[in-house]
């Protein structure tokens, strides 16, 4: 190395700086310059987006809770065996009892009982109906008086989820998250009938797999049309397109609660012609038919432009090309134009998949039971029922589950086939 | 020289209009024969383009009928025409390796893959691109992407190849080694080639004949040489080469020479080439190697010019001067030991004979 150095003659400007440095001292007032234009941006999606779900995606592993809440019980009952079938011992009663004791002061035994609700049903009214006795107690004897405040405490179980609890970084959140427990014999599949999770990853995955796949069906020809039409024309065209764009995603989604529902304009009609039965009206809202249409009918602008702006590179004269070698039209559009316009598939498709597999609005709206999506779930486990942690694990997942499918859209079509114009 | 090949074309009556307001081609008559190479030159906006693409099936003709082998086309849609076509940007498919765009027009056909290779390696020969079969457009130069589209609109064997303007993106020296290999082309296997061009140059070069379009009507049909010699308009004279005006009024007509009275009152005697009667206005044109500056036994014609600019080019010397009232007529001097000593301020007289001097339709 040091050999290499001295044979080589550094190249020096004429005062002798060595160029590299010079030429690095030359941009450096651009770098600069450069970063400072970024920053308040960059300071921007930092505070309000970056952090913020990066704090919420760490709940989903955070159980501080019960450490901070309960510091010496943690301690205690470190030593006690949960497996063995008993109950701990009383120097565990007595540093819960100490605990609570403390806890009741700042009211936080409650967080704990509804954070540990969520393992074990029946654990908040338990920590609620103790903590209006514990400051009663009286030295010694904590067992007895525990047991007489609660026969709920003689149960191992309680002790069990508390114990499995005590550590300040959990995987609860996302077992739960999978459809999973942990049981005695290890991390076990929840029963068929109570399992939630998967099947609504599932079905989030087909639904926003069948409303891409809509979206390029339909769109693909007004997207062909509106390039190949002339200016005038095209423009109007477009605007219809973006019509939507500038209407309340809510105003659109209640349009189709009237349009769709059982007595509603599309029914109406379709009895009125006479094609289905007054009494056989079809279930068009309210479930995954209404899902899907309702969010193809949203997202399908996210599919025209792209398409358009792909196509809109195309010269026609690749398809007069095609002819005058005797293609007729369906092959030259088949072996000539398709194949160019695939980039701005890939495109379109990547933006519809991943708008939709995240999507809450219009499912929560009309899809009834059986058409609502994974982030349905996630809104409800944050505004409902509270359990933040198990909402983060999700969203995980979720995130996991959309990066592996780029990831595989990379390795299958390649990103770099993407155009978006 | 296979004349077998080629296809004839026929033009009958034909008109263009996009919008149903403006003629874009007027009343078209032009008989293609076989094996012909014809080039189609005119300025911008002339309506060759159209024409080519009435020819190749693209654009309906508002009027006419359009015959091919003396068969009527207008109904026939395009990819049962065959008819082969280079397009000005060349458009090669951009997805396809050069192999793939060659096997194109082959696959149309279902022919056979062995006979397709078989084909696809010959035309690729043919320009000489042996080695390029695998790669995508984007990696060739412009010159070489020309060649492919060439061999594109020739590998499936059309006896009609139409090409749009198709040098017009190289530069002169790579231009000039094209048109030389497209005429060898078109020599070797003996097909009717209608060519598309305003390059003036490349037209009087490449082609057996040149139909000089302007606003939509052919202006002449001629081999070069004539088009060159023998303008029949004041439009195909300025367009083709280089060209004096001189303006002035038919006094008088023998035969095939007129007199002309230029607007400085000298008297000219012209080829009457585009005039009719007496007392019509007239504009003499006039090629600037055809002027003399001693004027020879026999000219009819001598004037005195004024030497306004002496350009120093080598072989010539181009004097430009003020000749009745002209001050952009310009005169070509060869460049010979001897010869009398020009300067500019100079007057000098000059001299040409009548049948150099076409008397044509006036222009402004
Ligand atoms: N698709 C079209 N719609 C309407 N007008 C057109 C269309 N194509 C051409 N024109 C008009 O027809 C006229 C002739 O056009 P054309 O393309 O034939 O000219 P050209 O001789 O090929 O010119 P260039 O040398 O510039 O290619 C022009 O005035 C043009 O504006
Ligand atoms: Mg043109």
């Amino acid at each position: 190395m040091s050999d290499t150095d001295q044979t080589m003659a550094v190249l020096t400007t004429q005062d002798g700086v060595p160029l590299k440095v010079s030429i690095r001292r030359a941009l450096r007032a651009q770098k600069i310059r450069a970063l400072l234009l970024v920053a308040p941006l960059f300071l921007f999606i930092l505070l309000s987006f970056v952090a913020p779900i990066a704090d919420m995606l760490f709940r989903s592993v955070e159980n501080d809770i019960v450490p901070n809440t309960l510091p010496q019980t943690v301690v205690a009952i470190e030593l006690w065996d949960e497996n063995s079938g008993e109950l701990p011992g009383e120097d565990v009663y007595a540093a819960l009892a100490a605990d609570l004791q403390v806890a009741t002061k700042s009211k936080t035994h409650t967080r704990v009982g509804s954070r540990l609700n969520y393992e074990k049903p029946g654990t908040s009214s338990l920590f609620r109906k103790t903590g209006r006795r514990v400051n009663k107690f009286e030295d010694g004897n904590y067992k007895e008086q525990f047991l007489k405040a609660d026969k709920k405490w003689g149960d191992v179980e309680y002790w069990q989820v508390i114990k499995r609890f005590s550590s300040p970084l959990t995987g609860g959140y996302f077992l739960a998250a999978s459809d999973a427990e942990r049981t005695a014999d290890g991390v076990q599949l929840k029963a068929e009938d109570e399992r939630i999770y998967l099947l609504l990853f599932g079905r989030t995955l087909m639904l926003s797999i069948t409303i891409t796949a809509s979206c390029i069906l339909l769109g693909y020809p007004i997207a062909w049309l509106l390039a190949s039409l002339p200016l005038r024309s095209s423009n109007l065209l477009m605007i219809l397109v973006l019509l939507p764009f500038w209407t309340s995603l809510l105003v659109r989604t209640s349009a189709w609660k009237v349009l769709l529902q059982q007595q509603g304009v599309i029914n109406d009609t379709l009895v009125w012609l006479g094609i289905v039965g007054d009494e056989s009206r079809l279930a068009l809202i309210n479930n995954q038919t209404g899902t899907i249409i309702a969010m193809t009918h949203i997202l399908l602008p996210f599919m025209i432009l792209p398409l358009f702006s792909v196509m809109k590179t195309i010269s026609p004269t690749y398809m007069r090309a095609a002819k005058s070698m005797g293609a007729t039209d369906w092959y030259a559009f088949w072996r000539v134009y398709f194949p160019q316009t695939i980039p701005g598939i890939g495109a379109g498709s990547i933006l519809v998949f991943i708008l939709s597999i995240g999507y809450y609005i219009t499912p929560e709206l009309v899809g009834g039971t059986s058409g609502i999506f994974i982030s349905n779930r996630i809104a409800y486990h944050i505004s409902s029922s509270l359990n933040w942690g198990l909402a983060a694990a999700l969203g995980v997942m979720l995130l996991v589950l959309v990066m592996t499918l780029y990831w595989l859209y990379d390795r299958i079509v390649g990103i770099d086939n993407v155009k978006l114009g | 020289m296979t004349t077998e090949r080629g296809a004839s074309v026929k033009f009958d009556k034909v008109q263009k209009s996009y919008d149903g307001e403006v003629l874009v081609v007027k009343d078209l008559n032009l008989d293609i024969e076989k094996g012909e190479f014809l080039t189609m030159l005119g300025p911008s906006g002339s309506g060759k383009t159209t024409c080519l693409m009435m020819l190749a099936g693209f654009e309906p003709a508002s009027h006419g009928e359009i015959y091919l082998n003396e068969k009527p086309i207008n109904n026939v849609p395009p990819h049962k025409r065959g008819v082969g076509m280079v397009f000005q940007n060349y458009a090669l498919f951009p997805h396809m390796t050069v192999a793939e765009n060659l096997a194109f027009p082959l696959q149309v056909r279902n022919m056979g893959k062995a006979e397709q290779e078989a084909k696809v390696k010959r035309a690729l020969e043919m320009v000489e691109l042996p080695q390029f079969g695998s790669r995508r457009p984007a990696q060739l130069s412009g010159g070489q992407q020309q060649r492919v589209a060439v061999a594109r609109a020739l590998v499936f064997d059309p006896d009609l190849i139409l090409m749009d303007e198709p040098l017009g993106a190289l530069d002169k020296q790579l231009r000039e080694q094209m048109q030389y290999e497209i005429k060898h082309i078109h020599e070797n296997l003996g097909v009717t080639v209608v060519y598309v061009t305003h390059d003036q140059t490349e037209a009087l070069t490449m082609s057996d004949r040149v139909a000089v379009f302007n606003d939509g009507v052919i202006q002449q049909l001629s081999p070069p040489d004539e088009l060159y010699e023998t303008p029949q308009n004041s439009f195909v004279a300025q367009f083709i080469g280089e060209n004096n005006k001189l303006n002035g009024t038919v006094t008088a007509i023998n035969g095939n020479i007129c007199d002309v009275k230029l607007a400085d009152g000298t008297m000219m005697k012209a080829d009457k080439v585009n005039v009719a009667a007496v007392g019509d206005a007239t504009t003499l044109s006039l090629r600037p190697e055809r002027v003399e500056i001693i004027v020879a036994d026999g000219m009819e014609n001598s004037i005195t010019g004024h030497i306004e600019e002496l350009i120093y080019l080598g072989d010539h010397i181009r004097v430009r001067m003020s000749v009745a009232g002209n001050p952009e007529f310009v005169v070509k001097v060869r460049n010979r030991a001897g010869e009398q000593k020009l300067a500019e301020g100079q007057d000098i007289k000059i001299g040409w004979f009548a049948s150099d001097c076409k008397a044509l339709d006036p222009v402004g």
